[in-house]
């Protein structure tokens, strides 16, 4: 095994700024601050100049530019304000002038204007939301909740749904906080809690499982792509 | 002072020691611990296999670097396996973080094949856009609305792959790569759940309990959980790439979080015991 360092200097860069965020382990010092501060910093400009360019430029800049004279998606439209669906041309002042109206949340006495905004992007997000949820989750998870107990000539998959039955009734019934948890209400959400435990247990294990992919990462960034150990 | 009291009293950075070495050993030098994929591994790389050669696959990429080791390995085998099957891919990045290291992934696999897979025909990287559960609303609408422009800064319309692309039904299926949200789960709430549109998730492992409903109920076809899941994927397509060579050092460090969980146990209780003398 010998040592091949890249000669990339941006690598040299993302290694030494690693070694300067490790160095927080053996204690709080300058450097750590220094490289801290420097994400952070880099990290605002990136996602303002992304944002500027992804969002506002193609979204509402351009489309409006075009719309002042006359164009928008389909050709065969002429005309600032023809809108159809997917080509809004001169309407998106609406959504621009929206979205400056948050600004207004600086000016001490105008703040009260960005609620109008701040009320659109809440009840949207709540209705998508609600739809989401009930379609997606709560229907199709109470669908599939229900498990035949036996299936012929496959045994396993009988047990696998009592276990299934049995955790998820002892679980809700945890969660069931009308009655004291005394008698066979107690003995049952005793059993309840062996499950979550399992849960929260194998839900323990992903969460380091990730953290540790993350220190690996950053190690066979240092090791094989600035030092070329090989 | 007993040993119990000595750990009680061990300064936390040992630990940080042991761990790095534990980790930094089997990155050099490679134990080969045994690697079998599991039944939510097999789903996935199935879900793939059936859909027709020369498909048109949406593949939602949305992390940034943060989850680097855990996704992109799986990112690169599943972006092989499709182009395996000549797919052609569209690319979407729901990270604000995201688009510039997918790019970079998409460019890097792209050059493996012969000749190279062309930008525009074999692929395209729509890139982000901001809106979360709304870019996966409108992008039912149609694609090129929620995209106008790609992430290279081309006119969306104008590239040959777009040509037939209109909205989600034009996909047999969506690949989703979730760092968390906007991810897997908003994209079964707003896209399978509404448009039946079939999907597999690849996803880091602190968000994976939560979508083994979703397997569980049918909604996913397969899963892939974290680096363990990338490292089985890569198995299950014979390749051997950065997750497979991580998780030596993987299964190490969860040996030592497993042993410290056990010792600690140990301390806690030959304190009390103290205590209760």
């Amino acid at each position: 095994m010998s040592l091949h360092p890249t000669h990339d200097a941006g690598i040299w860069v993302g290694a030494l700024l690693s070694l300067c965020i490790f160095s927080f382990l053996y204690k709080d010092n300058p450097f750590y601050k220094f490289a801290e501060h420097l994400f952070v910093g880099v990290s605002a400009g990136y996602f303002i100049a992304l944002r500027f360019w992804t969002v506002i430029v193609p979204n509402l800049w351009e489309p409006l530019l075009k719309a002042t004279a006359g164009q928008g998606v389909d050709a065969a439209h002429h005309g600032m304000f023809a809108a159809e669906q997917g080509d809004y041309r001169g309407w998106l002042i609406l959504p621009g002038l929206l979205g400056l109206l948050l600004f207004t949340r600086f000016v001490g006495r105008l703040s009260w204007v960005s609620r109008w905004s701040l009320a659109l992007i809440i009840g949207v997000y709540a209705g998508l939301k609600t739809t989401g949820f009930a379609q997606g989750d709560f229907v199709a998870q109470v669908q599939a909740s229900l498990q035949p107990l036996w299936v012929r000539g496959h045994p396993w998959e009988g047990v696998n749904a009592i276990i299934f039955t049995v955790g998820l009734l002892t679980s809700l019934l945890f969660f069931y906080y009308s009655r004291e948890h005394k008698g066979t209400l107690g003995a049952v959400s005793r059993v309840g809690i062996l499950f979550l435990m399992v849960s929260f247990g194998a839900g323990y294990g992903y969460t380091v499982m990730s953290r540790v992919s993350l220190l690996i990462g950053r190690f066979q960034y240092l090791l094989d792509d600035w030092l070329g150990l090989r | 002072m007993s040993w119990t009291q000595t750990l009680e009293k061990l300064d936390r950075r040992w630990i940080f020691l042991v761990l790095a070495l534990l980790v930094m050993g089997p990155l050099l030098f490679p134990l080969a611990l045994p690697l079998s994929p599991s039944p939510p591994v097999h789903g996935f790389v199935q879900a793939i296999d059936k859909i027709p050669d020369g498909s048109t696959v949406l593949m939602s990429c949305d992390y940034d670097p943060a989850s680097k080791p855990e996704l992109v390995p799986m990112t690169r085998t599943a972006l092989r396996q499709l182009w395996g099957k000549h797919c052609r891919i569209v690319v979407t990045v729901l990270w604000d973080g995201g688009p510039g290291l997918v790019d970079n992934v998409l460019r890097e696999v792209a050059a493996e094949y012969p000749g190279g897979k062309t930008y525009g025909v074999d692929y395209v990287n729509l890139g982000y856009k901001e809106g979360r559960e709304d870019v996966m609303v409108l992008m039912g609408k149609g694609i090129a609305n929620a995209f106008p422009r790609d992430y290279r800064g081309n006119d969306t319309r104008s590239l040959p792959l777009m040509a037939n692309v209109r909205d989600y039904s034009s996909f047999p299926l969506l690949v989703n790569i979730s760092a968390g949200y906007p991810g897997t789960k908003e994209w079964v709430q707003q896209v399978q759940g509404r448009y039946h549109l079939p999907m597999v998730s690849g996803c880091t492992a602190v968000s994976a309990p939560e979508y083994y409903p979703y397997l569980q109920s049918g909604q996913l076809l397969g899963l892939l959980g974290g680096m363990a899941g990338a490292a089985e994927y890569e198995k299950a397509r014979g390749e051997k790439g950065a997750a497979t060579r991580g998780m030596d050092a993987q299964s190490m460090a969860h040996v030592l979080v497993a042993v410290m969980i056990v010792l600690g146990n140990v301390v806690q209780r030959s304190r009390r015991q103290a205590e209760g003398a």
